[in-house]
């Protein structure tokens, strides 16, 4: 006991020492990274090379004007650029929420109905896949055509955008569920049985906890693909107020101003990323594993 | 009465006859070990009297119930080789586990799980999780699970084969400590002589092929047994005895049919 207990001590400072390290490395790769764009910008302008592409400011501007761009304002008199974009992503990130619950929730039932029915997983899996192979974008402005009409004032357009979110995220959550519940130990199974415990209970009780892990690798690749999925619904649903709408704006003026788009995806990726953490955050306060079983 | 009673039991997979012909019956509060090679069908035979395998044919009665209406009745608490303890619960979440299922209420829980705490002498690892622990500290809570709801048999399936000796020869004694104070009877299978022969009192021998009891050696050594026991001589007449009797049933199978 007094082992572990003089531990810990120990173990919080690898961990800060870890956190540092990796915080360093992120910064280092972001500059590396930085370093590439800028020295790929100045040696195809130097030399003018044109493939793939002839490099100019429209088509390449410095990293660095984009990023001032978000400080500029976005029109003559207007707010700042970084202001704006900020409401239209708190929008988008609305959708991309209720999209990402809608679809976690529906992945985990179906994954958990296929689990437990082979007839119906045989049956129904290969038309889940089928699903997955159809664009988003063909989907989407269907979905807003058959939605909208139906849906409540506080829920009309958005509420469509963020069933299309949901589309995508549900997939990955449905087949990681599937695969997660038949993760749990045989051994551990008969220790079940040896209760006499009802399969619901095996459910609740061992399978659903075994499949924890594998269902959060499936959040974390619904997180992101939530945001894809409300930006792109956007676009059919002629929706101005998010980050779809911006991007539409912003790419008919790409010719005159491409640092207005570019500033567009770096306020997107963000968002993306914000939704990752966000998952990460949960799962490192819900799962709890040893160090080496964690998926 | 009787708490186990096995009645001609024997148990086909596919090709292969794991137990054949099984007859042998258990009174309570003995302790008694399932001993012989690999593939003489002891494991299969714990599993038959846990239900958790059924016999192609033959009866195993447990309590003087059928075993399936024992499994439901709750009269027997298993442990594995692998503690099987489930990574995301506490010890204490642990040893708890069988009481959630029985649906004990929450106050009840924790003074239960606290006496069995005390029992395997893990006081002060409640919060910890399982991979925090060591292999014996971790069989140890899979020890105090079984016994939690106070089962009236306990099933062993080599619990501490995974384990090193030195740690092996102390569950042992703490073992037999435990089986004394719950007064519970025990099966215990294990591949070890002297572990079968110290623990046991009576040590059931099984031959493979088909898997069969070729001997029962009872074990007459004074209770309780203590650190020195191991050194009696009768402690070696006895471990000599098993190994015959080993060895008579590894000959059986050599001979022509």
């Amino acid at each position: 006991m007094s082992a572990i207990a003089l531990e810990r001590p120990r173990a919080r400072a690898v961990a800060v020492r870890r956190g540092l390290g990796r915080a360093a490395l992120f910064v280092l790769v972001g500059a590396a990274l930085w370093g590439l764009w800028e020295g790929y910008r100045w040696l195809w302008m130097r030399e003018h090379w044109t493939w793939p592409f002839l490099v100019t400011d429209t088509a390449m501007p410095h990293l660095h004007t984009i990023f001032q761009a978000l400080w500029d304002p976005a029109r003559p008199g207007g707010p700042r650029l970084i202001s704006l974009l900020f409401h239209s992503a708190l929008f988008t990130a609305k959708e991309a929420a209720a999209g990402f619950a809608l679809g976690a929730v529906t992945g985990f039932a179906l994954g958990c109905l296929l689990a437990n029915f082979r007839m119906l997983q045989r049956g129904f899996l290969p038309w889940v896949v089928a699903s997955q192979t159809i664009p988003i974008v063909v989907i989407a402005p269907m979905v807003v055509v058959w939605l909208n009409p139906k849906l409540p004032t506080g829920l009309q357009d958005w509420g469509a955008v963020a069933v299309i979110a949901a589309y995508l995220t549900f997939f990955p959550v449905t087949i990681s569920t599937i695969r997660g519940l038949h993760s749990a130990d045989r051994r551990a199974l008969e220790l079940m049985r040896s209760y006499a415990a009802s399969e619901w209970r095996i459910l609740w009780k061992l399978r659903v906890p075994a499949a924890l892990p594998y269902i959060f690798a499936a959040l974390k690749i619904s997180a992101t693909a939530s945001v894809v999925g409300a930006i792109i619904g956007e676009l059919p649903s002629s929706i101005q107020d998010g980050l779809g709408g911006q991007i539409i704006n912003y790419s008919q003026y790409y010719t005159i101003q491409p640092t207005g788009l570019w500033a567009t995806n770096v306020i997107a990726a963000a968002l993306g990323i914000g939704f990752f953490l966000l998952v990460l955050l949960a799962e490192k306060l819900i799962v709890r594993r040893a160090p080496e079983n964690l998926v | 009465m009787s708490v186990v009673a096995i009645k001609n039991v024997t148990k086909v997979f596919g090709e292969t006859t794991a137990l054949q012909g099984i007859d042998f019956v258990i009174q309570e509060g003995e302790f008694v070990s399932l001993i012989g090679p690999s593939g003489c069908g002891k494991s299969t035979l714990l599993r038959i009297i846990g239900d958790l395998i059924q016999p192609t044919s033959g009866t195993a009665m447990v309590n003087g119930k059928p075993a399936r209406q024992a499994r439901i009745d709750r009269d027997y608490g298993i442990v594995f080789q692998d503690a099987v303890l489930y990574d995301w619960r506490t010890v204490a979440k642990n040893i708890a586990l069988p009481l959630e299922l029985a649906r004990w209420d929450r106050r009840r829980r924790a003074a239960k799980v606290n006496e069995m705490l005390g029992l395997v002498e893990l006081g002060g690892f409640e919060d910890h999780y399982p991979w925090q622990l060591s292999g014996g500290m971790q069989q140890r809570v899979a020890i105090a699970r079984a016994l939690s709801f106070d089962p009236s048999l306990l099933l062993m399936d080599e619990p501490f084969g995974a384990l090193d000796e030195m740690t092996r020869e102390r569950l042992n004694m703490e073992l037999l400590r435990i089986w004394e104070a719950s007064g519970s009877t025990v099966v215990f299978v294990t591949h070890s002589i002297a572990e079968a022969v110290f623990l046991s009192t009576r040590v059931v021998v099984m031959s493979p092929r088909p898997g069969r009891i070729s001997d029962v050696v009872t074990v007459d050594l004074t209770q309780p047994r203590t650190a020195t026991t191991r050194e009696e001589p009768r402690f070696f007449e006895l471990v000599t005895a098993v190994r015959e009797a080993l060895h008579l049933g590894h000959d059986l199978e050599q001979a022509p049919a």
